[in-house]
């Protein structure tokens, strides 16, 4: 190292650029260091986040297209790295794994001794996280990660990962970002942050391991000319995003508007499919499950994802309180965009748009928002 | 048990201790009382709760049940609690008996204000086996310093055959609680109240509504009533308590199961003040 790059090494909040032909030394310094890279790759006809050991594995030249109900893969008329917005999974799925086992219990002569699992999941580097991705997390860093209680295996995976964000250049006709103030601009909650540009990233460092990474890169200043550009790409995200939710006294409006007759009217048309919290990159909801050896001397407590609008979610004395459509989907968008604030401080919505493409029948909660909104009970 | 394993115990809020039945009292069909000691002297120990309160009773192999506490104490005869059958965790402890492992971890959740009560006549008003987190506050109020203060305890049943906890009530009433029972069903030795609960809220006589608190567990509709009675004799929606039931799952707050508008009800609750939890719980299947 000469005594010039040392003088340039990347400090906090400094932008840098990265060659798009030096991506590749990005993705093999991570794995070298221990991460396990995950990143937006093409699978199943979507996008969605997967191994990147190579350049080739992102969705280069490919883009989305979202809309109620529907979800596209199209070929880009460029050669674009990150041309698309977010998929069906989300940050969530690495911190709150769909499945994993909570706890143990052993038969020991005529007692039973319950035992810590330890989560040996390795470190992941994310990478290719969006503005309302970060947002997301935050919420769920306040859900998993609270004063009196926290989640082990969210706790640990979570403080191991390195975010690299990936600034928005373009917004899918669902995306509301805006609206929830969460982006399209990565402004906190990555180790890095690009932008992309035809032959470079801008790579703008968030924390000191970021800045510790980025010193190790090939990275060069930014020139003026090359900021402004990156300015105007993101820019593009920002002038693309159509739908708006109106978020004044949200909270007031929805638990004053319980009775409100657009309960009944949405119910005909929600599936109860669970799709929207699956999705979600902030939903939490959860059961743990008895998982024995045949002669039940050996037992796993598998915690699954779950969801307000499973039937039994809200079982109780034989019976289950939320019986009816109705009354689920109101438990979800009243937690979602009102008692969640009440609970966590925040807005359980960052804006992502995730539950309106993969509703099967393109349920939009922005709409049933606007419907009670214009005639409050 | 290592200092290194109960810190874990700490760390992971699945991880529950280990516990044997010293002693089952069945208290009628269906219904039975577990009294449960820790295998570990030092956890023993160290359990503290306070009434209202509950914990997470795990049968390995089956699963976990929210049960209030209903008095006992961990160093001496017990934890104790009231389990009615109803799903496959009670039916699994109703196989269980003296002597038998299982695993607890708590205790978790509000407790009914007894320091801010005092000084004032409290009226526990209790459904069915919803006195079981009351008993709790029965041994509290009459074992305390010469009360100033009474304890009045209105408690409902269908029928005089399931009426929790009655051996106590002689002790109790000997030791100074005003004890009034109605039940749905007489039969021909019963000299007690017929009628619903509210009809004994809307009897009671003898203490100012200024100076009271109102206890409530039961079927939320027997509270719904007992507390419009309550309200209509003059006591503010401020001076009386709630205690809720919700399908708890992890009773620490990260698994949804249990809420009730904005309240999760294994943290923000059991127990809960009226007017704050009031305008939920009017909604129909919130």
């Amino acid at each position: 190292m000469t005594q010039h790059d040392r003088e340039s090494s990347p400090s906090m909040h400094e932008t840098r650029l990265l060659d798009k032909q030096d991506f590749q030394k990005l993705v093999d310094l991570l794995w070298d260091q221990g991460y396990r890279v995950l990143g937006p790759t093409v699978s199943q006809a979507a996008i969605v986040f997967g191994e990147i050991r190579a350049i080739d594995d992102l969705p280069r030249g490919w883009t989305d297209e979202q809309s109620g109900g529907e979800y596209r893969l199209k070929r880009r008329e460029d050669d674009a790295w990150f041309g698309f917005v977010v998929g069906p999974h989300s940050p969530k799925q690495h911190f709150f794994p769909s499945r994993v086992t909570v706890v143990a219990a052993d038969r020991d002569g005529d007692a039973w001794r319950m035992r810590d699992v330890p989560d040996d999941e390795p470190p992941v580097a994310l990478l290719g996280v969006r503005a309302c991705d970060l947002a997301a997390i935050a919420v769920q860093d306040r859900t998993f990660m609270h004063a009196r209680y926290s989640d082990p295996i969210y706790r640990r995976r979570r403080e191991q990962a390195l975010i690299i964000a990936v600034n928005c250049t373009q917004a899918a006709s669902t995306c509301f970002c805006t609206s929830m103030n969460t982006g399209p601009r990565c402004s906190s909650g990555f180790d890095l942050a690009l932008t992309e540009l035809p032959d470079c990233f801008t790579v703008e460092v968030g924390s000191p391991q970021g800045a510790a990474l980025a010193a190790l890169l090939p990275t060069r200043p930014a020139d003026p000319q090359a900021l402004r550009q990156a300015e105007i790409a993101r820019q593009h995200a920002v002038d693309d995003i159509s739908k708006q939710l109106d978020t004044n006294d949200l909270r007031d409006l929805l638990l004053n508007n319980l009775e409100h007759p657009r309960w009944s009217e949405v119910a005909t048309r929600c599936l109860s499919c669970t799709n929207c919290t699956m999705v979600c990159p902030t939903c939490f909801c959860s059961s743990v499950k008895e998982v024995s050896d045949l002669d039940v001397e050996h037992v796993e407590r598998v915690r699954e994802w779950d969801t307000c609008f499973n039937w039994d979610f809200s079982y109780l004395n034989g019976g289950v309180v939320r019986d009816q459509i109705r009354s689920r989907y109101r438990q979800w968008l009243t937690h979602k965009l009102a008692s969640w604030v009440d609970q966590f401080g925040v807005s359980g919505c960052v804006g992502c748009g995730r539950c309106i493409t993969w509703c099967p029948v393109g349920i939009d909660l922005t709409e049933e928002v606007a419907a009670i909104r214009e005639t409050p009970v | 048990m290592s200092a290194l394993a109960s810190a874990a115990i700490a760390d992971n809020p699945w991880l529950a201790a280990s516990v044997r039945i010293a002693d089952v009292v069945t208290e009628f069909a269906g219904v039975a009382t577990y009294y449960l000691q820790f295998d570990e002297p030092a956890r023993a120990t160290s359990y503290g709760y306070a009434p209202g309160q509950f914990n997470m009773l795990y049968v390995p192999g089956v699963g976990e049940i929210a049960i209030s506490i209903s008095g006992g104490l961990a160093s001496r005869e017990g934890l104790a609690h009231t389990v009615r059958v109803a799903g496959n965790v009670t039916q699994s402890l109703a196989r269980l008996g003296k002597g038998d492992s299982l695993a607890l971890r708590g205790p978790y959740g509000s407790a009914w204000p007894l320091d801010e009560t005092r000084d004032a006549d409290i009226v526990l008003v209790a459904g069915g086996i919803g006195l079981a987190p009351l008993r709790a506050v029965v041994e509290a109020r009459l074992d305390g310093p010469s009360p100033r203060a009474s304890t009045t305890l209105l408690y409902g049943a269908r029928s005089p055959d399931v009426l929790l906890y009655d051996r106590e009530f002689a002790g109790w009433t000997g030791r100074g609680l005003h004890l009034q029972c109605t039940v749905d069903r007489p039969h021909r030795l019963w000299v007690g109240h017929v009628g619903a609960v509210p009809l004994l809220v809307d009897r009671l006589s003898g203490i100012a509504p200024a100076n009271c608190a109102l206890f409530l567990c039961g079927p939320e509709v027997m509270m719904r009533y007992s507390v419009r009675s309550a309200l209509a004799r003059g006591v503010r929606k401020e001076q009386i308590w709630v205690s809720l039931e919700r399908n708890m799952q992890c009773a620490v707050g990260l698994c949804g199961h249990c809420q009730l508008g904005p309240a999760f009800v294994c943290q923000d609750g059991p127990v809960f003040r009226y007017d704050k939890i009031e305008p939920y719980l009017d909604v129909e299947d919130l």
